[in-house]
């Protein structure tokens, strides 16, 4: 049986005011107006299979902590996860501006009725520009895997338009192998029909990009571009950054990079190091990792109009106007991107992530130069802390490359006999998330999981995974009580 | 009692910020950071020993350098500047669906519960958020009618691409990919139809409305042919009006050999009222920030569903979300899916508040959203079509669905005030500007409200009647209106040509000051 009802959320639910709408149009009741444009044969004359509501505010709170307390967050389990999503501080400043419902409930206005908004997303791609030592930066894309997607495609634009490529075709994109294989999937996947997404290998020492097997792809001859991640996917910084972009040019490529926004006040810009488009996420720069969802990917590239032209989303422009020091914006040459192109796009975009732009500018603007090196220094202070410590465990071959790393580590359990599934299991218990198993996606590495800690991590937590895995490795694996609780003991006074 | 303000005197907040890398001084903090702790230092030593002798920065970046008030003054006075759907009658930017967001929703999704949770963790302990989107997924199933969901998009944009790549998986396995090259859409339909579409490399027809202002059934019928993959067509398009011949158009479509993909960023007038299956689609696809109530943030983020029938099903982009009777679990096992579109799971914030949404208001109340959304839009027209110089150009007399596109062509002949002057001028009101059109202008001087139902009738009359006041502007003071805005948060007119000429652009400030 349907019932119609009063709902705070609808005040024309009131029987009495919907009447007075349908006297003005002179209809008996809202089934006569959608009776009238919709065929019979399409109207839904069943009810929806939905649950019944819940009435009030009080009872869905109780219902939706019901639900969300069969969650374990990484306020009470230590968290060894990265792979792409960051636990940081996020300074209350953030979350105040962006629960500001100004903020959080604007769309698409524009230059006058939004003035405060076009500032504040203009004033965070200026902060990214200065971070990151580039003059243009995008409108925030969904996510770094967009980002990274759509400077392939810029790349590959940029090829056909350079007018450079007389004999062959410039289409193929050079990745390393140890690259993020999500986004490595994105871009296969986003590509596949404008380019082809090629591995390079790796030196196997070191892990390093396989320069010489480089230049032999790109001697080719069809190379678009060149792509590299700084640290790398898995932790290392790549340190021949400089060389990889001279040997792009050299033989006519684009060079791409993702650098971590984190390491930024500690890191060169690969701006600085002969980069020509880079991208990444924003993530860390005051979102909560929200299962994933706090993602929100930049694009950045030197003032020259060839590039520009391609980004392929929104661009807020500053305007000056009639009056000295008085300036606005705009979303500008919409022409590039599919909302002026149409069916002429070379990508599409949509409503993607304005809100964590405006939020990683309040976070830039707190932390300012001096915040970003001592987070940059922390985080490499307390992983190699944390490499050091693994090392001395029996079995445990931490950062088998050897190289220099930023925030995350890869840790060799091969020896130990046990999968990386198996000792994540038995984390759990010592109330621990332990690293990501990367051991399906790069078969080759053996029994590996990659481990990530960041400003926030303690001693005392690193301490405690080194002593839970010191004895889930000799095989002690079984937590007594006693240990679990001393466990959830150092949590309790660490957090 | 229902007292409906028609002279108020509104000044938005002018703060005349100047920008935050101007402000501050060196040394100043706005926060501090945990740092490593002595041990852990002694063990590691300091940056500069850690950090590749070429890969160290030399410059320190030129970020501002403020204390925490003065970062937060600043920020608060931006968001006065901006007028979101919380402060304002949000009903011009018809097609946004610009309802209002509860607020109880906000505090789950600022639950540290949620917002502390990784995403690679442990399946066991995410049971409660893999719960609320499998059950997300079982009644968007429920509410469009098909058969497999996907909540993995992170937007309406990135739903239609899933779909679009859908559309290239089916045919690639039917050995039909490369003959199958083409895909219509409609000119009223969002630019992201034509735009997915193209960037997979398809060749895009597009229909133009006929006289009653649908899609021309006739140049469908010339432009399907063995070469046609897909049709993507929004109902009800921008117009409002309902496409009566939908269920033509999909058989048309589907005896070419082609699939049929309804764009359902529109659902708000129609939940419980007909369904994407109903009228024969084999997908379509929803923007959860829209008619499921998310805070539209700025621009995002957002998300979208993917909602495909039993022969796509395998299609869909991973992974979903399962439940085998005891456990939740994430599916990424699916080797036939279009694979990721973006970085893990879609946007769970939006999926948590979509699903406190459905569950605050049951079916009863998401058909009342839709029946009043209707009602509201039909009356809304009704008063604003009172005012001279506006009118609703196609299928007169028949009523439109959530939204309505009008035009000031009238008003721009009479008296040479356009849309964009009456945009900036309905900012003086105290509203939001609101939603022209997107490109191209297929009707001159456009005007596309859209009253969902969260606005009372009163917010209805203090709308049209703040329209009615400009049109009265207008045709007795035209200079007026054109000048506008005069009480806004920019209190003066920006130089276009930085916004249209390459060589006066800047997206940063730091190219700015080169120009």
């Amino acid at each position: 049986m349907e019932k119609s009802f009063v709902h705070p959320y609808m005040p024309n639910s009131v029987p009495e005011i919907r009447q007075q709408l349908l006297d003005e149009l002179g209809v008996k009741d809202v089934k006569e107006i959608y009776g009238s444009i919709i065929p019979e044969e399409l109207l839904y004359k069943e009810r929806l299979d939905l649950p019944e509501p819940i009435r009030s505010e009080y009872e869905l709170k109780r219902h939706m902590t019901g639900l969300l307390n069969k969650n374990i967050s990484t306020e009470e389990y230590t968290s060894f996860l990265g792979a792409g999503c960051y636990k940081h501080q996020v300074p209350a400043v953030c979350d105040e501006i962006n629960m500001r419902g100004e903020f959080l409930t604007a769309y698409c206005g524009d230059t006058y009725s939004d003035h405060g908004k076009m500032q504040a997303i203009f004033e965070y791609a200026s902060m990214m520009g200065e971070l990151l030592d580039a003059d243009v930066v995008s409108y925030t894309t969904y996510d770094a895997g967009q980002s990274v997607c759509s400077a392939f495609r810029m790349a590959v634009r940029l090829q056909d338009s350079s007018g450079k490529n007389g004999e062959k075709e410039k289409n193929v994109i050079l990745v390393p192998d140890t690259m993020n294989p999500e986004i490595y999937s994105q871009t296969v996947s986003y590509c596949r029909n404008v380019s082809e997404i090629v591995k390079a290998g790796h030196d196997e020492e070191s892990g390093l990009m396989d320069l010489k097997e480089l230049e032999g792809r790109l001697k080719e001859g069809n190379v678009a571009a060149v792509f590299y991640e700084n640290p790398s996917y898995l932790g290392f910084f790549e340190t021949q950054a400089e060389e990889i972009a001279r040997l792009a040019h050299r033989y006519g490529a684009v060079c791409i990079a993702q650098p971590q926004v984190s390491a930024l006040g500690i890191m060169e810009s690969p701006m600085n190091l002969g980069a020509d488009i880079v991208c990444g996420d924003i993530q860390p720069l005051g979102m909560h990792m929200q299962y994933g969802g706090g993602q929100a990917g930049f694009i950045a590239s030197h003032q020259k109009l060839e590039y520009m032209e391609q980004f392929p989303t929104y661009m807020y422009g500053i305007a000056k106007t009639d009056k000295e020091d008085t300036y606005g914006w705009g979303r500008a040459m919409n022409y590039r991107c599919s909302h002026g192109s149409r069916e002429k796009a070379n990508e599409y975009f949509g409503t993607e992530t304005g809100l964590w732009g405006i939020t990683a500018g309040v976070y830039l603007a707190s932390m300012g130069p001096q915040g970003m090196y001592e987070l940059g220094e922390a985080i490499i202070q307390n992983l190699k802390y944390l490499t050091v410590r693994l090392n001395e465990i029996e079995g445990v071959r931490a950062n088998p490359f050897g190289g220099s790393n930023f925030q995350e580590v890869l840790v060799d359990f091969s020896e130990t006999g046990k999968s990386v599934a198996d000792i994540n299991k038995k984390l759990l218990e010592y109330g621990i998330f332990g690293g990501k198993d990367v051991s399906r996606e790069f078969p080759w590495l053996g029994v590996c999981g990659l481990y990530c800690v960041s400003e926030l991590t303690t001693q005392a937590q690193m301490d405690a995974l080194i002593d839970a895995i010191r004895q889930i490795a000799a095989g002690k694996s079984d937590v007594s009580d006693k240990d679990s609780q001393v466990s959830k003991e150092v949590q309790a006074w660490d957090m | 009692m229902g007292y409906v303000k028609k002279n108020r005197d509104f000044h938005q907040a002018r703060w005349d910020e100047p920008f935050i890398m101007e402000m501050g001084n060196p040394g100043e903090r706005g926060v501090l950071i945990p740092q490593a702790s002595d041990e852990v230092r002694k063990v590691s030593g300091g940056a500069s020993e850690l950090v590749p002798a070429g890969l160290k920065r030399k410059k320190a970046p030129k970020l501002p350098e403020l204390s925490q008030m003065q970062v937060l003054r600043h920020y608060m006075r931006l968001s006065q500047e901006t007028i979101g759907t919380d402060i304002n009658i949000d009903i011009g930017l018809g097609t946004c669906t610009m309802k209002y967001s509860p607020k109880i929703h906000e505090q789950f999704v600022r639950a540290e519960k949620f917002q502390e949770l990784h995403p690679l963790q442990d399946e066991s302990t995410v049971q409660g958020m893999l719960e609320i989107m499998y059950k997300d997924e079982q009644y968007l199933k429920a509410i469009s009618g098909m058969d497999k969901v996907s909540l993995q998009p992170s937007g309406g944009s990135q739903a239609i691409f899933a779909n679009v790549q859908t559309i290239r998986a089916y045919f690639e396995e039917k050995g039909e990919a490369e003959k199958r090259d083409e895909i219509i859409t409609t000119i009223l339909s969002h630019p992201a139809n034509p735009g997915t579409a193209a960037t997979l490399g398809y060749k895009v027809i597009t229909l133009y409305p006929d006289e009653n202002g649908l899609p021309d059934i006739e140049a469908l019928k010339a432009a399907v042919s063995e070469r046609t993959a897909a049709l993507m067509i929004t109902n009800p398009e921008d117009t409002g009006i309902y496409n009566d011949r939908i269920r033509q158009f999909v058989d048309i479509v589907h005896e070419a050999g082609g699939l049929c993909v309804y764009d359902q960023a529109n659902l708000n007038g129609v939940f419980g009222l007909t369904r994407a299956k109903d009228a024969g689609f084999d997908m379509c696809h929803y923007n959860l920030h829209k008619s499921f109530s998310s805070p539209h943030g700025c621009q995002g983020p957002g998300a979208g569903a993917q909602c495909v029938s039993e022969k796509l099903a395998k299609y869909v982009a991973a992974p979903t979300v399962e439940y085998d009777g005891e456990k939740y679990y994430l599916d990424s096992d699916r080797p036939e899916s279009i694979g990721k579109l973006r970085m893990f799971y879609g946007v769970p914030s939006v999926l948590i508040r979509a699903y406190a949404y459905i569950r605050t208001l049951g079916a009863d109340g998401m058909k009342q959203i839709a029946e009043l959304s209707i009602l509201n839009n039909n009356y809304l027209i009704k008063k604003l079509l009172e005012i001279k110089g506006l009118s609703m150009p196609f299928a007169e007399g028949r009523f439109r669905m959530e939204q309505a596109r009008l035009s000031w062509q009238e008003l721009t002949e009479d008296t040479g005030v356009t849309t964009d002057d009456i945009c900036r001028r309905i900012v003086d009101y105290g509203f939001q500007d609101y939603f022209t059109s997107h490109h191209p202008r297929v009707l001159p001087e456009p005007f596309t409200p859209e009253p969902v139902e969260t606005y009372s009738k009163d917010d209805m009359d203090e709308y049209a009647a703040a329209f009615a006041a400009i049109a009265e502007e207008a045709y007795n003071e035209p200079e007026l209106v054109k000048g506008a805005p005069y009480k806004a948060a920019l209190g003066a007119r920006i130089k276009e040509e930085c916004l249209t000429e390459w060589s006066k652009f800047a997206t940063t400030w730091r190219a700015y000051k080169k120009l």
